[in-house]
C-alpha cells in the first residue's frame, strides 16, 4: 500500500483530500490527514466580528463535517518533518511513513516578534483579528469605546490577505458612523508599503477611497517596536505614531513545525516552485496555501486556484509523467469597503489588479476595483460558498487561471 | 534597459538604477553606487555588504532584512541606521545584487 499524507487540514488541506479521496484507487493507496484542531475556522469572516456581524459560532465547524470517507484522520500536533527519511513524527508518538506528502500548514501570527507588542497593552487596547479570540476580544472593546484615535497598523509583509487591514478601516469608518461617534474618531492606517497596497493600480484606487473617507495614510513605516506605556509605536528609524486603540496585524509566519524542521526561508515559509507547486528541495513533497513561498497573495481564493492544478499535478506524478507548470498566481479577493458596498480585485503573477468589468457566467458581471453592491454581496456570499462549495473541493464557476477579459488597462 | 557608467565601467541598470548583472559588480562600484545615495561607506556597512553577497551566491535570492538579521548577525536598527529609508533597497543596491522582490 502506498502512502499519501496532507499535514494541515484548514482551507488547502481540506480541498486537497476531498478531490483526491474520490479517484485515488483505495486497493493502492492510503490517504491519511493530520492537524492539531479539530475545529475549521472560517477566516474571511473574522474581519466582521469586531463590528458584531459574525459572531464566533458563525466562523467555526467541526472539520470532521469535510472529511471524506475514507480517510484516516489525525488529530495531533505534527511535531517533525523528516524530508530525507520520508517520514513525520506527531506529537502524539506516532511515525507517519509517506510516499507522497503535501504541506498545507498555513501562516499565524507572531505579535512576540514585535519588541513590547504582549506587554501591558495586549487585549487591553491593543487587539489582532487575525485569530478569532482577537477578533472577539476586540469586538468586547469596540462595543463599549466612546471614541478617540484608532490606528490600524500592518507590521510587516507579507502578511495573508493583504487587504484584510484595508477592509477593518472602511469598516471601521461605516461603523463608528452607524454609531453616531465618527466625528469622535481619528482613524489613521500605519503601513510598511509605499502606499495603500502592494500594487501600483490598485494602491492609487484604495489610496483614494482611504483619502475619500477620511482615513490618513501613514507609509513606509516599519515598526520596531510599541510601547504600551506611553501609547506609541515607534519605526525602526526612530519615527512615532500614538494611538488610543491599536488594531494590528502582527509578523505573519509559516508554522513553526517548517521552522524546526528545517524547510523553510526566514519566515518558516517553505520554498516551492511557483508554477507547478513542487517543494524546490524534494520532488515528493508538494506545498500549498499560506504555507508556500511563492510570490501572490496568501488568500482562500489562492489555495482553491491552486488546487485545482495541485491535483493535476499530484496524478501526474503518480504516473510518472512531467509536472504542469500552470499556476499563474490567480487571486481574486473581494474587498468590503463599508456601508453595503465592497470592491473586487483579480490579480495574478504578472497582471497587477485592474479596473473594468469582471465576468461571471450566471452571476456577474462584477465590477474591479470599483465600488458596487454587488461586490458587497459576494463578499457575503463567500461564506455560502466557502462552506459548501470550496472546502468540499468543488468546481467554481471561475477558472484557476487569470483572464483578461473585462479588464482596462 | 539602461547601461550607465559607473566608476568608469559601463554597466546595464534597470530604470532605477539597479544592477541587471551582479558579476559587474566591484568595490569601487559600491562606492559610487553608495555616494549617490548619499553613503560613506564604513566597516559596518561593508559587513552587511559582504554578508548579501555571499549569501546571495550561495542561495539565489536576495537576503531580506529578517535574513541579514538571523543569518547574518547583524540587528535591524543597525540596518535602518546604516542604510536609511529603506534598508533592503538600498543595501541590495550598493551590493550591486538586483531590486528585492516586492510584496504581493
Ligand atoms: C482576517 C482574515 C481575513 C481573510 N480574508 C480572506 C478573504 O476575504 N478571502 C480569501 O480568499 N482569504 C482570506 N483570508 C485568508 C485565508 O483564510 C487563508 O489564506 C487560508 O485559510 C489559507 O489556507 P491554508 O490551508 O493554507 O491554511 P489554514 O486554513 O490556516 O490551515 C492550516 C492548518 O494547519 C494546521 N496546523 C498548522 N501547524 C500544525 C501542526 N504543527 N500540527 C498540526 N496541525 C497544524 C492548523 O491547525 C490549520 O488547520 C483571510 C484571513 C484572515 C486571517
Amino acid at each position: 500500500m502506498k502512502k499519501l499524507l496532507i499535514l494541515g487540514a484548514g482551507t488547502a488541506g481540506t480541498i486537497m483530500v476531498n478531490k483526491l479521496a474520490p479517484v485515488l484507487d483505495k486497493r493502492e493507496w492510503q490517504i491519511t490527514l493530520v492537524d492539531q484542531d479539530e475545529i475549521h475556522y472560517y477566516q474571511p469572516g473574522f474581519l466582521f466580528i469586531p463590528f458584531g456581524i459574525y459572531t464566533r459560532q458563525d466562523v467555526i465547524k467541526p472539520k470532521r463535517d469535510f472529511f471524506p470517507p475514507g480517510v484516516e484522520v489525525i488529530i495531533s500536533p505534527i511535531e517533525l518533518i523528516e524530508p530525507d527519511r520520508n517520514r513525520v513524527k506527531l506529537q502524539n508518538g506516532k511515525v507517519l511513513n509517506y510516499d507522497i506528502l503535501i504541506i498545507a500548514t498555513g501562516s499565524h501570527i507572531h505579535p512576540e516578534e514585535t519588541e513590547g507588542l504582549l506587554d501591558g497593552g495586549w487585549r487591553q487596547n491593543i487587539f489582532d483579528f487575525y485569530t478569532v479570540d482577537g477578533a472577539c476580544a476586540l469586538a468586547q472593546h469596540l462595543k463599549y469605546w466612546e471614541g478617540g484615535k484608532l490606528v490600524m497598523n500592518v507590521v510587516e509583509m507579507p502578511i495573508k490577505c493583504p487587504v484584510a487591514p484595508l477592509e477593518f478601516v472602511f469598516l471601521a469608518d461605516w461603523w463608528f458612523t452607524e454609531q453616531g461617534i465618527r466625528d469622535k474618531v481619528e482613524i489613521e492606517y500605519v503601513t510598511p508599503l509605499p502606499g495603500a497596497f502592494t500594487k501600483p493600480i490598485a494602491s492609487k484606487y484604495l489610496g483614494n477611497f482611504l483619502e475619500k473617507k477620511n482615513i490618513r495614510l501613514v507609509a513606509e513605516f516599519n515598526t520596531g517596536r510599541v510601547d504600551s506605556t506611553r501609547n506609541k509605536l515607534i519605526s525602526w528609524d526612530g519615527r512615532e505614531v500614538d494611538y488610543d486603540l491599536l488594531v494590528i496585524v502582527p509578523t505573519i509566519m509559516g508554522a513553526d513545525v517548517i521552522g524546526r524542521s528545517g524547510m523553510g526561508d526566514d519566515l518558516n515559509f517553505i520554498p516551492t516552485d511557483p508554477h507547478t507547486l513542487q517543494s524546490k528541495q524534494w520532488e515528493n513533497i508538494f506545498v500549498i496555501g499560506d504555507a508556500t513561498d511563492v510570490p501572490t497573495s496568501k488568500a482562500g481564493s489562492v489555495a482553491h486556484f491552486e488546487s485545482e492544478i495541485l491535483f493535476e499535478n499530484i496524478l501526474r506524478y503518480i504516473d510518472g509523467r512531467p509536472l504542469l507548470p500552470d499556476f499563474d498566481g490567480h487571486a481574486n479577493c473581494f474587498i468590503e469597503s463599508g456601508f453595503g458596498k465592497g470592491l473586487l480585485i483579480d490579480f495574478n503573477y504578472t497582471v497587477e489588479p485592474l479596473p473594468g468589468k469582471f465576468p461571471l457566467p450566471g452571476i456577474g458581471p462584477y465590477s474591479l476595483l470599483e465600488e458596487t453592491r454587488m461586490n458587497h454581496w459576494g463578499k457575503m456570499m463567500f461564506r455560502w460558498m466557502y462552506w459548501n462549495l470550496l472546502l468540499k473541493g468543488a468546481e467554481l464557476p471561475i477558472e484557476a487561471q487569470m483572464n483578461m477579459a473585462g479588464k482596462r488597462r | 534597459m539602461a547601461t550607465k557608467t559607473i566608476a568608469g565601467k559601463s554597466i546595464e541598470v534597470d530604470a532605477e538604477g539597479f544592477l541587471l548583472n551582479p558579476d559587474d559588480w566591484n568595490e569601487a562600484i559600491a562606492e559610487a553606487l553608495a555616494r549617490e545615495e548619499g553613503i560613506e561607506l564604513t566597516e559596518e556597512h561593508w559587513k552587511v555588504i559582504r554578508f548579501m553577497r555571499q549569501d546571495f551566491k550561495e542561495r539565489g535570492q536576495i537576503p531580506t532584512i529578517r535574513r541579514i538579521k538571523n543569518a547574518g548577525g547583524i540587528p535591524v536598527q543597525d540596518l535602518y541606521r546604516l542604510f536609511p529609508d529603506g534598508p533592503a533597497k538600498k543595501a541590495a543596491k550598493i551590493a550591486g545584487l538586483g531590486k528585492p522582490q516586492g510584496c504581493v
